[in-house]
């Protein structure tokens, strides 16, 4: 882990701050810095330290969290197949357009993991090949997992459509 | 009157394409749960699939931030209803390591039994469902009758045979009795002999072996570059098992009890025969912990103020009732750090991880969790791309895709 960080830290200095919390190491980067240099760190993870598995794409929205600074936050949980070693990479973006470069060039598998995040917290990624909803509905205009979103909706369900067995 | 050539049908067709679409569920007895695939077909044969998922969205995720670490086990039951304890054990898992508790070694192997007992669940019922598919009923009955004897040891256990609900933070509900070590015991002696008639009933059915050998290949880069964990990348030569590389709960102990089952076919037959072994394999774990269940206690001491008192504790002493007060009070419970932590847990059907944001509340500001039915149906339309449409079921069966937790 040592040897990533300061590989990272060579090729990317300043870019970052790290964390550690239990045994989860993060690379946290800064949402002015996230569009322009969090697809070539995951790439230099991948190439570089074989941090070959995505196991995850997390979206959090820091709405009302102590001390945070920043509105979003998506993490990457990387896992290095050979040694078994985890890294998580966590880049952070604001309203109004939350966006950060997509992840689906190097990991075939981030395509639907983003479609959920944006889905969930209506974070963009710039470069994803078919950025649509997925577990909502095509309709449906707002963004669930925020926090600004009531557990139990803005009506939506009071609100649907319905067709009668007349119009059918 | 003058005959006037028609234009050839070949010269008419040359622009057209002649595909049409299917839709494949939601409700269709082979899809199992609900999800929908529309299928774009030239003949029998697939030519574009693409799922559309969410019919099941039931918003699990935003409950996991209004209920606590507690009541929430009773919504991850419902992710992998096939094998919900090992859905509480990767939470609690998770919720642990953020409040930094170890549990008790009596904890940790009935944990470990009862997750290996829900791991044989889930491969039954993935076993016997893609063998009803592809017409193979006896097989399907078979495994039933052994799915009944593991819920038979669920309700001993915690009361419930489906959604057990039985795993708290620090501890379990309650702790097992000995009926339930002997239905354990009966199991870990018959199992060996449906296992076997299993095998004898699929292994080298013609029909079965034709209809699953070579459909749905995933090779091993595809395997990793798709995030495929679990039965799924094993079969496909991925040797990862998180029980070997990261092992937790009674696992470090039982390192020499089991084997990581792997395959180089990566089809479905591969996926069928990994989950086969390990079968076998949670057998053999199950043999060994439950004869070395250690005593003691189940919860962590009750002075770490984490764990739910029981009833003799909460009626017949002050600090038992200061304790249950505290647990259940919305405004006191746990006091985790304001910090986030991935933890991960090989469940049945691949790495089940949950990622747990605090904000030093009772509750997990962000309970997210790593879906592996998510990650995995990501990959079918890759998967069964260029084969006929009868090897949809066939390919569906073999990933074991649970809607629920699916769409959550």
């Amino acid at each position: 882990m040592p040897a990533t960080l300061a590989t990272l830290d060579a090729k990317f200095p300043g870019a970052f701050a790290t964390s550690a919390f239990r045994d989860n190491t993060r690379v946290e980067v800064a949402a002015d810095k996230a569009p322009a240099v969090l697809f070539d760190l995951l790439k230099c993870l991948k190439d570089d330290r074989g941090f070959d598995f995505l196991a995850d794409i997390a979206g959090i929205d820091y709405l009302n969290y102590p001390n945070a600074t920043d509105r979003y936050g998506v993490v990457y949980a990387l896992t290095n197949l050979a040694t078994g070693e985890r890294l998580f990479v966590k880049a952070f973006a604001n309203d109004p357009d939350p966006a950060l470069p997509s992840a689906v060039p190097l990991w075939a598998g981030a395509d639907w993991m983003e479609r959920e995040v944006y889905d969930m917290f209506g974070v963009v990624f710039d470069g994803h090949p078919d950025l649509r909803r997925i577990l909502m509905p095509a309709e449906f205009t707002a963004h669930p997992l925020r926090k600004d979103y009531p557990l139990r909706g803005l009506g939506e369900r009071h609100n649907f459509p319905t067709i009668t067995r007349a119009e059918s | 009157m003058p005959v006037e050539a028609l234009p050839r049908l070949d010269d008419a067709a040359a622009g057209q394409e002649f595909l049409y679409t299917l839709n494949f569920g939601p409700q269709h007895p082979a899809t199992h749960t609900t999800l929908r695939l529309i299928l774009t077909l030239d003949g029998e044969t697939v030519v574009k699939a693409v799922p559309d998922i969410g019919y099941l969205h039931s918003g699990f995720e935003k409950l996991g931030e209004d209920l606590d670490f507690n009541q929430y086990v009773t919504i991850v039951d419902r992710m992998n209803y096939i094998s919900p304890f090992a859905n509480e054990v990767s939470w609690h898992h998770t919720v642990e390591k953020l409040l930094g508790i170890e549990v008790t070694p009596r904890c940790k192997y009935i944990r470990t039994i009862l997750a290996e007992l829900a791991r044989i669940n889930d491969h039954l019922l993935c076993v016997g469902a893609a063998a009803l598919d592809l017409g193979a009923l006896t097989a399907f009955l078979y495994a039933f009758n052994e799915k009944e004897k593991i819920y038979n040891v669920f309700e001993a256990a915690s009361g419930q045979r489906f959604h057990p609900s039985y795993s708290r933070v620090g501890g379990l509900m309650n702790d097992i009795t000995d009926a339930v070590v002997d239905l354990i015991r009966d199991f870990v002696k018959t199992f060996p002999k449906a296992l076997a008639d299993l095998t004898r009933l699929l292994n080298r059915n013609r029909i079965f072996v034709d209809r699953t050998t070579g459909i749905g290949h995933l090779s091993k880069a595809d395997a990793i570059n798709t995030s495929c964990s679990g039965p799924v990348a094993r079969a496909s030569g991925v040797a990862r098992d998180l029980r070997k590389d990261e092992p937790y709960l009674a696992y470090p102990d039982l390192q020499s009890t089991f084997k990581v089952v792997c395959s180089t076919d990566g089809d479905c037959y591969a996926r069928y025969l990994v989950r086969m072994e390990e079968m076998a394999e949670a057998l053999n774990i199950i043999k060994a912990a439950v004869e070395n269940i250690p005593a003691g206690p189940v919860n962590v001491a009750l002075n770490d103020k984490v764990t739910i008192p029981d009833k003799t504790a909460t009626y017949r002493s002050i600090e038992g009732l200061i304790q249950h007060f505290e647990l259940f009070m919305w405004n006191r419970q746990w006091d985790p750090p304001a910090d986030e932590v991935y933890g991960a847990t090989e469940a049945a059907n691949g790495e089940l991880g949950f990622y747990v944001v605090s904000d030093g509340g009772p509750r997990a500001f962000r309970a997210r969790t790593r879906p592996p039915s998510f990650i995995h149906f990501a990959v079918f339309p890759r998967m069964i791309e260029g084969h006929q449409i009868s090897d949809v079921p066939a390919v569906l069966g073999s990933l074991n895709i649970i809607a629920a937790e699916l769409d959550r």
